[in-house]
């Protein structure tokens, strides 16, 4: 039998339509101010709720002036002012970092091991940093720099030694794989857990903080800490925003990635130590914090496609904004854990994106 | 052991790449072995390439057939520079393939691969669009020339009309055709293709085969294409080379090379169930 037969060239040229019909390519203005108003819209709703609200228009105009100097005419009494700025607005602003922070990690790390159930604590930062800040509370001295205690020092180091291990652990295969990277991480999480748990077992009274450090908050939130922690997660998320090409390339795997011009073994080592630093800072200040990290960039990949060059950016603006919400409902909840809000509200959501799935656009 | 077939007179301009020598690629006494530690993790198993030697020439158009285990994808690896031969070299331009940073042999040679997984739901656009990473703006993407070559690349495979469509949601030979869509957007002089047709039908097969000769023609493209089909590779190739148990085994046209003493001892078939048509 031979090949004979010549196949008509495809009429198919004439379709081609123009690219770049996405919004987050067509209308990046559009984009930048609305997740602009989105943001100002959080802090200062954020800033004006809580046990005690504060009038919207109050707490806008003492942001308004104090912030940015504007002239308001709107009076406020001073217990206001000290609520909204000394209290609720670096509060809200850690909330909004540590979220922005961890969408997009969650994002870089989904993209990185091209694994949708990757987040940002996959590689054993949150069992690092867990078992870091439990080893910071039972140790009985106090000390404080910049606000931080050993708990948060501890925190971000265990959180970057676990995955420093993760790496290092990985690299003994001749080909280090993404996915032996991520299986490391799961065996070494189980490690640390282990030893979490030894922890917890031993820790007699100091057991209830260490439990509310696994469930994450923002009470404790000071402008100092967020001075710590914010150059950090802006920083990396900025560094890992710049590194958008090589998280497209890696869509198309390892070897894909590699074809296309990429440095695969150079670009993973720094995605994974911008991704790590960016988590361990976030965790340092507020525990562990589920699901943001897990469901936001799902969310934003939905709104805006897989690119990376608009997942990144998405991921920090609408991960700021549910983290700062979440923030606010357990505030108005009685101080319940932000990361059962977070839970609460990121399950059911992720549970319907899965429905979504199954008939239309897949995730 | 190995005919080389080289041709001064096909010595075309190869695009954007200053040409050296007159190989776009060539692979010398090129050795690779997996040790005990690759596929099947037998120390006492044979290298997967035994001093392999192959040199085509710009814009030639090669084939590579072979039996399963030939050895066929690990020398696509190697020339490609994603595996270090254990003994030889291999030259893109002259130029040794582990000189070159990977930008600087993503901008000379394209890989089709098999089959690629997408983590994310992807337009179709979009993944052809991933061909143009080595070409676009490092911080703001696709330019305008990137999605007219974008629309060139989806419009000579024929996939422009399901351009929005999600990738993970066509059939298999559609989404071989996005991959090779993705490679003719990167625009690279050299062109490898890891068995591009397995999964497409009739039509689509020749219509690729028919693409590929278009392409040496109009843009002096060298294409070297790892083929199953015996029928295929013979009926739309000048070229064929034969690789089995990690040699070259024969390399020529196919009216010389496919013998029927070749296909009754490589591929252990007998010829008569093959009759091969092969191109005058």
């Amino acid at each position: 039998m031979g090949v004979a037969a010549r196949a008509a060239p495809p009429p198919d040229l004439a379709a081609a339509r123009p690219l770049g019909r996405r919004a987050a390519v067509r209308r990046p203005l559009v984009l930048v101010a609305g997740a602009g108003a989105l943001l100002l819209v959080v802090v200062v709703v954020g800033a004006a709720l809580g046990a005690v609200a504060v009038p919207l228009d109050q707490t806008a105009a003492i942001l308004g002036r104090r912030l940015l100097g504007l002239p308001f005419a709107v009076t406020w009494p001073a217990s206001a002012e000290t609520i909204v700025l000394e209290l609720r607005l670096p509060r809200v602003l850690t909330a909004m970092v540590v979220g922005g922070g961890l969408a997009v990690t969650g994002a870089a790390l989904q993209g990185l091991l091209r694994n949708p159930l990757a987040d940002p604590y996959v590689l054993g930062t949150s069992s690092g940093a867990a078992l870091g800040a439990a080893i910071g509370i039972l140790i009985p001295f106090r000390v404080l720099f910049l606000d931080f205690g050993l708990v948060h020092v501890l925190a971000f180091a265990g959180a970057l030694a676990a995955v420093l291990t993760v790496e290092r652990l990985s690299r003994r295969g001749t080909l280090a794989s993404l996915t032996g990277l991520l299986l490391t991480g799961y065996a070494v999480s189980s490690l640390l857990a282990a030893g979490l748990a030894l922890v917890m077992y031993a820790s007699g009274q100091s057991l209830r903080q260490i439990f509310f450090f696994l469930l994450g908050s923002f009470d404790g939130s000071t402008w100092l800490r967020l001075a710590g922690a914010a150059p950090i997660v802006l920083v990396g998320v900025l560094l890992i925003a710049l590194r958008a090409r090589a998280l497209n390339a890696l869509l198309l795997g390892e070897d894909g990635a590699a074809h296309l011009g990429l440095e695969v073994g150079r670009e993973r080592t720094i995605l994974l130590v911008l991704a790590s630093l960016v988590t361990a800072a976030g965790v340092a200040v507020s525990g562990l914090i589920g699901f943001v990290g897990l469901v936001v960039p799902h969310a934003v990949r939905l709104l805006v496609g897989p690119n990376a060059r608009a997942v990144v950016p998405a991921s920090l603006v609408m991960g700021a904004a549910f983290l700062g919400l979440a923030d606010l409902v357990s505030r108005l909840a009685g101080e319940i854990p932000v990361g059962v809000v977070t839970a609460i509200v990121g399950a059911p959501f992720f549970l319907y994106l899965l429905g979504r799935a199954r008939t239309g656009y897949e995730l | 052991m190995t005919a080389v077939v080289s041709r001064p007179g096909e010595l075309a301009a190869s695009g954007t790449v200053a040409s050296l020598t007159p190989y776009a690629l060539e692979a010398t006494d090129l050795w690779f072995d997996y040790g005990g530690r690759g596929p099947g993790g037998d120390p006492d198993r044979l290298p997967a390439l035994r001093g392999v030697d192959l040199r085509v020439t710009h814009g030639e158009r090669l084939v590579l057939v072979g039996p399963n285990g030939a050895g066929k994808s690990t020398l696509l690896r190697c020339l490609t520079g994603l595996l270090r031969p254990t003994r030889g070299q291999v030259t893109l331009d002259g130029i040794p393939v582990d000189e070159l940073s990977r930008a600087a042999i993503a901008s000379r040679v394209a890989v089709v691969p098999q089959q690629v997984t997408l983590p994310f739901a992807m337009p179709v656009e979009d993944v052809v669009a991933l061909g143009r990473i080595p070409h676009e703006d490092p911080l703001l993407g696709l330019r305008p020339e990137d999605r007219a070559a974008v629309l060139r690349a989806m419009g000579s495979v024929g996939i422009a009309r399901f351009a929005r469509r999600d990738a993970r949601q066509l059939s298999l030979g559609e989404r071989q055709l996005v991959l090779l869509a993705t490679a003719l957007a990167q625009e690279t002089p050299i062109l490898l293709l890891d068995e591009p047709t397995v999964h497409l039908d009739l039509r689509h097969q020749v219509a690729t085969m028919e693409l590929l000769g278009r392409l040496g023609e109009s843009e002096g493209t060298t294409v070297l294409a790892v083929l199953h089909d015996l029928h295929l590779a013979a009926h739309f190739f000048p070229r064929i080379a034969v690789l089995h148990e990690g040699r070259i085994v024969a390399d020529g046209p196919p009216r010389e090379v496919l013998t029927e003493d070749l296909v009754r001892g490589v591929f252990g078939v007998d010829p008569a169930v093959v009759r091969l048509h092969v191109a005058g």
